[in-house]
């Protein structure tokens, strides 16, 4: 059925205006939370401004603190289109990480590119193994993914510290035990006239090419029906299996390539920083997103500016770390919710002929 | 409802609302001129909350205290990953609130994130706490603060040991690194200085903040008979409390926890990191060039004893205070021979004693006769 054009205009306004408004009403929110502890609303709205999105240099602090999020986040998402909650993206990421630490040091003799290129290879591999593995339970011995990708991502750090700490550790690391290091050379730079590292690079293309992959391929087109109703796109005749197990895969693999990136581009080694909770901020990245590989960008930007902002409440309003997380509550809750109100806004309907 | 007094009532709430339209509209988007020119700005990055009752409140406490010199200004933030989030969070605070002096206080902040920063602004100085700054090698507007805190577990262990009946120690330890380790076995060397049958029970958690972990090896440790307990992670609140609660005495880490053991809190190892902290503002004041590395024990002002508490009896209080006045004459040399390692090994020859200052100390790999565990 043929839609206006008016009508994709205006649901397009509809997607841009419902989560805009909502976060204009967490402002409000926030601000009178921020009031209530005596501090001037006014101020701390300028404050998130100048903290996250004011300057070249605030954006660049926003959008490398978004990097690894956006390739979390497809994680939760791709699985996701195929009905799968999976959670476990952190588990991806560490043993993403390890494995480009060790395909790094394997072949350092290398050109730096070939090593770039096996270490981001080793790291999607890891990660596109272990969501599988999740996939794989879920698929063939009816184990919940949530559960088990959460449960696994405990053994993926138990593992990832016993090599680190035990028999992958380089002598020469004492306080803080570390893998050997992957040598200056094969480090990745930051993007070309910016301040933040290939990671973000990497993350938009990755989202770019998800995206045509769920909307406008055979594949893509497939994964919709399984992710509808499983049962019905097996009566349909598709292979239902290797449909899910390739969606966790791919998300894995974008984990796995951000334990490649903190890896390559920030720490040189793998260790315990890896640990930092990314995987974790990719799940609610991906639901605000409503697990549209699209979408991630602008959220996982959005996340980040809050966070660099929130340095700077803490920096100059001397309040606690905890005030971050109160805004980014508040900001995501009411994002949720607005959900409600798509559809319900006359302006944004189509006239009815 | 209780409405505790102090805390602001709806009215109170309303016009403060009220009030701060009203100033808004008179100043809009004007924030608080960030930070006076003429003060020295320093920036402190702690990597847990600040009120952790360990690692992050001692450096807490150090930023506390410079607030106070005329002149300084000091902002803050916390919880601050080992990630590209310290470099940034290191950033915002030279390019937006003008800090020259930075306390990124972390362990894992210094390589690579402090060190590229320092190569980005070659002008503003870095101060990281952990000794890791070595000559040649690391810029000069970089620095390293640390203390031999080794010189506290061992009067840990010494008022343990008068303290123990059941001649059980335990140690509840993050991870078996060599800084880790020197306390272990200097708490374990204390406490046998009193009675060499005493053992100490290691467990290891495996990483720095496990609070339920850290609860349970407490625990277990109580249950096989131990009857103080000490540790190495970075807020011991959890394993202080627990040996309280369950009636066994404890030694403190990091930072005072006496308030929450008021019954079984006999001394404790805390820093006292208000020294080089001054010492790197006072520099910075007067444009001296940067100490890079800068250490001390008791005698230089670095780590402190926390005031003996209830349960520690006369005796234990004399034998720890003759020790601590040998330490603060200087010189006092802890890991001496003949000393074997758990396994019979010796690891420092009869004759032979390791200083301090010694680096060897750095790379300890053992633990000492009477640690009962596995590195």
């Amino acid at each position: 059925m043929a839609r206006a054009p008016t009508g994709r205009a205006a649901r397009a306004a509809e997607a841009l205006v419902v989560p805009l408004g909502a976060l204009a009403a967490a402002m409000v929110v926030f601000g009178l939370f921020m009031a209530v502890l005596r501090q001037n609303p006014l101020e701390v709205y300028a404050l998130i401004y100048q903290g996250g999105f004011a300057s070249a240099f605030s954006w660049q602090n926003s959008l490398s603190r978004a990097a690894p999020l956006i390739l979390t986040a497809l994680c939760v998402a791709l699985p996701a289109r195929a009905g799968l909650m999976v959670i476990g993206g952190e588990g991806a990421l560490v043993l993403g990480g390890l494995a480009a630490a060790v395909a790094g040091h394997l072949v350092a003799g290398a050109p730096p590119t070939g090593v770039k290129l096996a270490m981001a290879a080793a790291g999607m591999l890891a990660g596109a193994a272990w969501i599988a593995l999740a996939g794989a339970l879920r698929q063939y011995r009816g184990v919940n993914e949530t559960i088990s990708s959460l449960l696994l991502t405990y053994v993926a750090i138990a593992l990832f510290n016993h090599f680190v700490e035990g028999p992958l550790r380089d002598p020469a690391s004492l306080n803080k035990p570390s893998t050997t290091p992957i040598g200056d050379a094969n480090m990745l730079g930051p993007l070309p006239g910016l301040d933040v590292h290939w990671g973000l690079g990497f993350g938009l293309v990755f989202c770019l090419l998800m995206y045509v992959l769920v909307r406008h391929t055979t594949y893509g087109f497939a994964l919709q029906i399984v992710g509808g109703n499983s049962r019905a796109a097996r009566l349909a005749g598709l292979p239902v299996g290797p449909i899910v197990l390739a969606a966790c895969a791919l998300g894995g693999a974008a984990a796995g390539l951000a334990g490649m990136v903190e890896v390559a581009a920030v720490h040189g080694s793998a260790n315990a920083s890896l640990i930092a909770g990314y995987g974790y901020a990719g799940i609610l990245v991906a639901f605000i997103a409503r697990q549209n590989p699209l979408a991630i960008v602008p959220v996982a930007v959005l996340v980040g500016g809050i966070s660099a902002s929130g340095g700077m409440l803490q920096r100059r309003l001397d309040l606690p770390d905890a005030t971050v997380l109160v805004l980014q509550g508040v900001a995501f809750v009411l994002i949720l919710a607005s959900e409600a109100v798509y559809g319900r806004l006359k302006v944004f309907q189509p006239a009815r002929a | 409802m209780i409405v505790p007094s102090g805390q602001p009532s709806r009215r109170d709430v309303l016009k403060g609302i009220a009030a701060a339209g009203a100033l808004g509209a008179l100043a809009p988007f004007a924030p608080r001129p960030a930070l006076a020119a003429d003060k020295l700005v320093v920036g402190v990055i702690y990597v847990g909350p600040r009120d952790d009752y360990g690692y992050n409140q001692a450096q807490a406490q150090a930023a506390a205290a410079i607030k106070k010199m005329p002149g300084v200004s000091v902002v803050e933030q916390e919880k601050v990953p080992e990630t590209t989030d310290v470099q940034k969070t290191m950033g915002s605070m030279v390019e937006q609130d003008g800090a020259t002096l930075v306390f990124p206080t972390s362990f894992g902040y210094f390589d690579p994130h402090m060190l590229r920063m320092a190569e980005k602004y070659p002008k503003i100085r870095f101060a990281h706490c952990g000794g890791l700054w070595t000559e040649g090698k690391h810029p000069k507007n970089t620095g390293s603060y640390f203390g031999y805190i080794d010189e506290c577990q061992y009067l840990n262990g010494l008022v343990a040991g008068h303290t123990s009946k059941s001649k059980k120690l335990g140690f509840i330890a993050a991870k078996p690194i060599p800084q880790v380790l020197r306390n272990i076995n200097a708490f374990t060397m204390g406490a046998r200085s009193v009675d060499s049958k005493i053992t100490t029970q290691l467990i290891i958690t495996g990483d720095w903040s496990l609070p339920v972990k850290e609860a349970e090896a407490a625990n277990s440790l109580i249950d096989q008979g131990v009857d103080v307990i000490t540790c190495h992670v970075d807020s011991p609140k959890v394993v202080v409390e627990t040996a309280e609660r369950r009636g066994i005495f404890v030694c403190g880490y990091h930072a005072n926890q006496a308030a929450l053991a008021p019954k079984g809190y006999l001394t404790g190892a805390e820093w006292n990191w208000i020294t080089p902290y001054t010492m790197h503002v006072k520099d910075a004041m007067a444009g001296k060039p940067m100490v890079n590395f800068l250490r001390g024990g008791l005698k230089e002002g670095f780590v402190k004893m926390s005031p003996y508490g209830k349960a520690t009896s006369d005796h234990a209080q004399k034998a720890a205070d003759g020790v601590k006045a040998q330490m603060l004459k200087g010189g006092y040399v802890i890991f001496k021979g003949p000393l074997n390692d758990n396994t019979g090994k010796t690891v420092v020859a009869a004759g032979t004693g390791h200083k301090q200052t010694d680096v060897v100390l750095e790379q300890m790999n053992y633990l000492v006769e009477g640690v009962i565990g596995k590195v």
